[in-house]
């Protein structure tokens, strides 16, 4: 099997990395050798950031170059936007509704434009727009907008075979297993 | 047993199963999460140094008395324990010792881009560059056997995307190694010069050894696929060039970097007809290869840039001139998003105020508070290393009163880099007598590198065990001040009266904020200390907003102006209702959320 890219992007914070470690040890009970890769530090002090995951019979880098990712999903709007170019032509998109200024647009140097999701669907043709903020708000805890993202992403890449439940009650704590697990099966009705 | 590791996590699985005793270090982007993972393995003693120089020492101590130790840090941290490395390597060990160097090429979250196998060769220990997670554990476990036979400290030389990069590792059980015993022995520990002159004839011997060593070890390898082109790498290069070449060239990989095995080299590099050198940074392969008399085949920085990661992508450009075909788009409403201060950070208010100040040069340091050198505080002059920011504003303080300027200099720096090496800076402005206010931003944690402990937050390394609390402002009373105030930097206030008084004095003056970190996991101190710290959140009265954007230059990430309304709103999922927009609003439209 060729090597599968996923890129999660988002805004230092949102909690890309949990869901990515996620995806990963769910990818590795399955069989798939897999590489993952974050920039810790700085970043994650509200800039941008990304987690790479790349999956198949044997990967080599654990980076996505340009033009390679099967699939993006961006926890932010404008995030999508930015990482686009790494997405392969034929690559899909799946991008939480979702605005978080960047300082330059709170300073009021720059504009926040209106009209992204449809720059992003002007450029790419297999774009899904999920509300997983706001689903996982309805749900009562909102920091589990990465956990609904991760099921949009399952559902993306036809990832459903695997046991994920079990993956989320071994690896979150248990407090927040129950509202992973209903965030998950929300995420995966979206797609 | 098969797990997922990150590098880190698989350096701290070797040194595990190897049996270490003992590890310290001192956090730093991305090495920070070695020490981190090793406070999971209740066998080891795992502690967090106030600095590298210090992190080094102790494990230069614990080998000594014959435990296996380790030391792990940032490049720059390298810099620091320079001066016991040179040296421990001329005594040798006694327990194997490990010293990890983990390098930033493309500088993501670091002031420079030095690239530490420089070290290897200059302190004349040997080196090794894993490639993959399970490179890294088992690298990890051949170091401590390496360091004990040829009686030296091996340099394990990480970059970021092999520590924050994860594999599949195949991981084995603890080897229990028992502590030797400590024999003592002057000569080969007690670097006086007539002692040290013959340690250095004895180190040429080793480093003999180790060359003959680094020919035979499988960490270097030559894969012939039978081609006319050759690739030599190590580290993360390795994987970022079998990605762009697969099996189309042979290559020379190499784990085992100092001693170079110059005759696997020369081997070979014989009868190919063009041989890549694929490295970050500095030309240290191609060079050797260059000596072995292979110039006219060899193409490195020629080809490749000096800075920056050499991932995948740049590899393909440079060799192919082409790139991957990706999506073309317009770019233009991309904004960039820089990190910025956490809503409710209490570095916030500090340098809201500090801003506005006029005719005032503010040294810093390296932190979360290096940030407060970008719009809307433009509140930092200088950021050099840590601790820089005490002793460069006293230097700077001395040369405008000799010329008669009217610039002021206020240095600031936070709780851990005070611990790290700020103490001595202070002590400088102190005993030198310079016109300086040395502010300590004490957030009771590390916090750029992810909250670690430090002297001044009262828990040791695991984050649970009390440890003995420093006091800041006792010790800065230890080291001669006696202007010191100490602040709550959310009461802007507060801030604005103690930065007059202090810059109103003749002499040294110190002032302390003190307020736990927004993402910090608290304390009982702090949860007694601070019991409504972060337990409201702030609304705007839509009614009383008349949309001035005053309040956005707090810059807060959970303020921002409605497009529709053109009136301030505050995000409720970032907010944590510290108060400093509050203080700013000249309408009172913005109060604590009633529930
Ligand atoms: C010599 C050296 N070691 C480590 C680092 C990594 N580092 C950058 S900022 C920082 C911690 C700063 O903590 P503190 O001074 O408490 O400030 P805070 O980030 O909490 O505001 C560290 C360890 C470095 N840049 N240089």
């Amino acid at each position: 099997m060729e090597t599968k890219s996923v890129l999660l992007v988002g805004v230092g914070g949102q909690g890309t990395i949990l869901a990515s470690k996620l995806l990963t040890l769910g990818l590795m009970e399955e069989g798939y050798d897999v590489k993952m890769s974050e920039i810790h530090g700085m970043s994650q002090r509200g800039g941008s950031v990304s987690s790479q995951v790349r999956y198949g019979d044997k990967v080599w880098s654990p980076v996505i170059e340009k033009g390679s990712a099967d699939l993006i999903v961006s926890f932010e709007k404008m995030e999508a936007l930015r990482w686009l170019e790494y997405l392969k032509p034929s690559g899909k998109v799946v991008v939480n509704n979702h605005e978080m200024m960047p300082m330059p647009v709170i300073m009021g140097q720059a504009d926040y434009a209106a009209d992204i999701i449809d720059q992003i669907k002007k450029a790419c043709k297999d774009v899904t727009v999920v509300n997983a903020t706001d689903e996982a708000m309805k749900l009562g805890n909102g920091k589990t907008q990465n956990i609904v993202l991760l099921g949009a992403l399952i559902k993306a890449m036809s990832l459903e075979g695997i046991n994920w439940e079990a993956i989320i009650k071994a690896n979150v704590k248990p407090n927040f297993v129950e509202d992973n697990l209903k965030a998950l099966k929300v995420g995966m009705s979206l797609v | 047993m098969k797990k997922l590791l990150t590098g880190n996590e698989a350096l701290a699985r070797g040194a595990w199963e190897a049996g270490v005793h003992f590890a310290s270090a001192y956090p730093g982007t991305p090495s920070t999460e070695i020490l981190e993972n090793m406070t999971t393995y209740k066998e080891v003693i795992s502690e967090w140094a106030p600095n590298e120089k210090v992190a080094l020492e102790a494990a230069v101590g614990a080998a000594i008395a014959g435990g296996r130790s380790m030391a792990s840090m940032k490049h720059v941290g390298l810099n620091v324990a320079a001066d016991p490395l040179f040296t421990f390597v001329y005594q040798g060990v006694n327990g194997g010792c490990v010293v990890i160097t983990a390098d930033e090429p493309g500088q993501h979250s670091s002031q420079n881009e030095q690239d530490n196998r420089n070290y290897a060769i200059a302190a004349k220990m040997p080196m090794m560059e894993p490639s993959t997670s399970q490179e890294a554990k088992d690298f990890m476990m051949e170091a401590f056997e390496v360091s004990e036979k040829f009686d030296i400290p091996v340099l394990m030389r990480m970059t970021t995307r092999g520590c924050h990069s994860k594999g599949i590792v195949e991981c084995g059980d603890r080897k229990e190694v028992p502590i030797k015993e400590y024999h003592k022995d002057v000569t080969k520990y007690v670097t006086v010069p007539a002692n040290a002159k013959k340690m250095r004839i004895k180190l040429e011997d080793k480093l003999a050894g180790l060359l003959e060593y680094s020919e035979s070890t499988p960490m270097n390898r030559i894969e012939d696929n039978g081609k006319k082109v050759g690739v030599v790498v190590s580290g993360m290069c390795y994987c970022f060039a079998k990605e762009v070449f697969g099996d189309t060239v042979n290559y020379l990989k190499l784990g085992f970097t100092h001693p170079l095995p110059e005759k696997m080299m020369t081997k070979f590099c014989t009868g190919l007809e063009k041989v890549y050198v694929i490295e970050e940074n500095d030309p240290i392969l191609e060079q050797a290869l260059q000596r072995l008399g292979f110039a006219d085949i060899v193409v490195g920085k020629s080809l490749f840039p000096k800075y920056d990661e050499l991932t995948s992508d740049v590899i393909r450009k440079c060799v192919t001139g082409k790139v991957l075909e990706s999506i073309e788009y317009d770019h233009k409403d991309i904004v960039n998003r820089p990190p910025a201060l956490c809503a409710g950070c209490p570095h916030r208010g500090f340098f809201y105020e500090l801003g506005k100040r006029k005719n005032v040069m503010v040294t810093g340091d390296i932190g979360c508070y290096t940030l407060a050198f970008a719009p809307p505080y433009n509140a930092m002059d200088t950021a050099t290393c840590m601790g820089a920011s005490f002793s460069s504003g006293h230097g700077a303080a001395k040369i405008f009163d000799k010329a008669g300027s009217d610039y002021r200099v206020v240095s600031v720096l936070g709780d851990s880099t005070f611990f790290h090496s700020g103490m001595t800076s202070l002590t400088e402005c102190i005993y030198n007598n310079s016109k300086t206010v040395s502010v300590i931003l004490d957030n009771r944690i590390t916090g750029m590198t992810g909250h670690q402990q430090n002297p001044g937050s009262g828990k040791l390394a695991d984050g649970t065990t009390d440890a003995t609390m420093l006091d800041i402002e006792t010790v800065c009373r230890a080291l001669g001040a006696k202007n010191i105030k100490t602040i709550d930097p959310n009461n802007l206030k507060l801030v604005k009266e103690t930065l007059d008084w202090a810059l109103g004095l003749d002499g040294p003056s110190v002032i302390i904020t003190k307020y736990p970190c927004v993402l910090k996991k608290f304390s009982e101190d702090d949860k007694n200390k601070f019991p409504n710290a972060y337990k409201s959140k702030d609304v705007v009265d839509a009614d009383k907003c008349v949309g001035c954007k005053f309040c956005l230059k707090s810059g807060c990430p959970a303020l921002f102006l409605n497009r529709d309304t053109k009136k301030a709103e505050i995000d409720p999922l970032q907010c944590v209702g510290c108060g400093v927009c509050e203080q700013i609003c000249g309408q009172k439209a913005i109060r604590k959320e009633t529930k």
